[in-house]
């Protein structure tokens, strides 16, 4: 393999970086909403998907059973199932490629991935991204781990507004045009409906409810919310306009259907 | 004891949502309605997961520190300011407000 001079090789080494320093938050939050050190691993090492990391601590540190927090989890990781099919077909990997691919399928990795047109680059983009962000991920969730530990009182710092802060910062990029928008505010409106009515972390169940029914009942863009926390290939101009989507979204448009409803 | 069996759990199913893409065939999971809801119920839940950290505490509702911690995330976020940045206002806000005497 070429792998000086490889474009794909480049944004993966880039965008491993990017992702698997932001591993340091999830770490010093999992500590502080009451996940040891070995179970804050657990999830790095084993579950490996950001969001619903984030999600199953977010519940826990909410207050929320550890069977709310299992299915927040699952429900988050659904699209990573869209994304293997993607890249199924994309890259064909073999025997043991595929076990080990699996876990590797991310946001990040696939939009490296499909964020390129020449075969072999697709394929280095996908282990470039998904290896590096896996090995920085994991360490610097222990180095945030271990900070997180020594912190004391975690208000003081401000934790529980770091843990807001992160959940925005991965909706965000997924917020393009009008209808993406609609359903972040319903099943915001939805949840703090809930929230005096069921147990905590219940309320997450519901929003999820309104937004598979949303999900259902419209015809929007196929990849709707189907977009990298950190876009490797950098920020399209008019983020925020309906058919603008990044050159990752565009490409993953070809093996889904077309990027943008009509 | 039992949050580690949820959490085995979650990271069994997690990897079991991966593989499923890789060994069914595209055919099932090519339905447009599966990719639109696997995103739909991303936007959602994350949008969910924004508002319960916000303003819940417990099963009550609290306007506290942690909504200024949203609105400078928010603002970071427009400013196109890189994830750590954004979780780092998020802190610096919250714990700010809390030392100017807002809980």
């Amino acid at each position: 393999m070429k792998l000086t001079g490889s474009p794909a090789v480049k944004v993966g080494i880039s965008i491993s970086i990017a992702t698997g320093l932001y591993g340091i938050s999830f770490g010093a939050l999992s500590v502080t909403s009451g996940l040891n050190l070995w179970q804050t691993m657990a999830l790095s090492l084993l579950l490996f998907s950001g969001g619903s990391q984030f999600a199953f601590i977010g519940v826990v540190a909410g207050g929320g059973s550890g069977i709310a927090a299992m299915s927040a989890a699952t429900l988050l990781g659904m699209r990573n199932g869209i994304y293997g099919m993607q890249l199924n077909a994309l890259l064909r990997p073999s025997g043991w490629r595929k076990y080990v691919g699996a876990q590797l399928t991310i946001d990040e990795s696939t939009a490296t991935s499909t964020g390129q047109t020449d075969p072999a680059e697709q394929r280095r983009g996908f282990w470039t991204a998904g290896i590096g962000i896996y090995v920085l991920w994991n360490i610097f969730t222990l180095v945030g781990a271990l900070a997180g530990s020594g912190l004391g009182d975690p208000k003081r710092w401000g934790l529980d507004g770091a843990a807001v802060a992160a959940f925005l910062a991965l909706l965000w990029p997924r917020l393009k045009g009008r209808e993406p928008v609609a359903i972040a505010v319903a099943c915001a409106v939805a949840t703090v409906i809930a929230v005096p009515f069921v147990p905590p972390g219940v309320p997450i169940l519901v929003a999820a409810v309104v937004a598979a029914l949303a999900g259902w009942l419209s015809h929007g863009r196929r990849d709707e919310g189907l977009e990298p926390d950190i876009e490797p290939y950098g920020h399209p101009a008019g983020r925020h306009a309906r058919g603008s989507a990044p050159q990752a979204g565009a490409e993953r448009g070809d093996t889904t259907g077309p990027a943008a409803a009509p | 004891m039992s949050l580690w069996i949820w959490l085995l759990i979650a990271c069994a199913l997690a990897y079991a949502w991966k593989l499923v893409g890789y060994f069914v065939p595209a055919k099932l999971l090519a339905d447009p309605r599966a990719s639109r809801i696997a995103g739909t119920m991303t936007i959602g839940l994350l949008a969910s997961l924004t508002v319960v950290n916000a303003v819940a505490s417990g099963q009550a509702l609290a306007a506290d520190a942690r909504l200024g911690a949203l609105a400078a995330a928010a603002v970071a976020l427009a400013f196109r300011a890189p994830f750590l940045v954004v979780v780092i206002a998020g802190a610096g806000t919250a714990a700010l407000l809390r030392l100017l005497g807002w809980n």
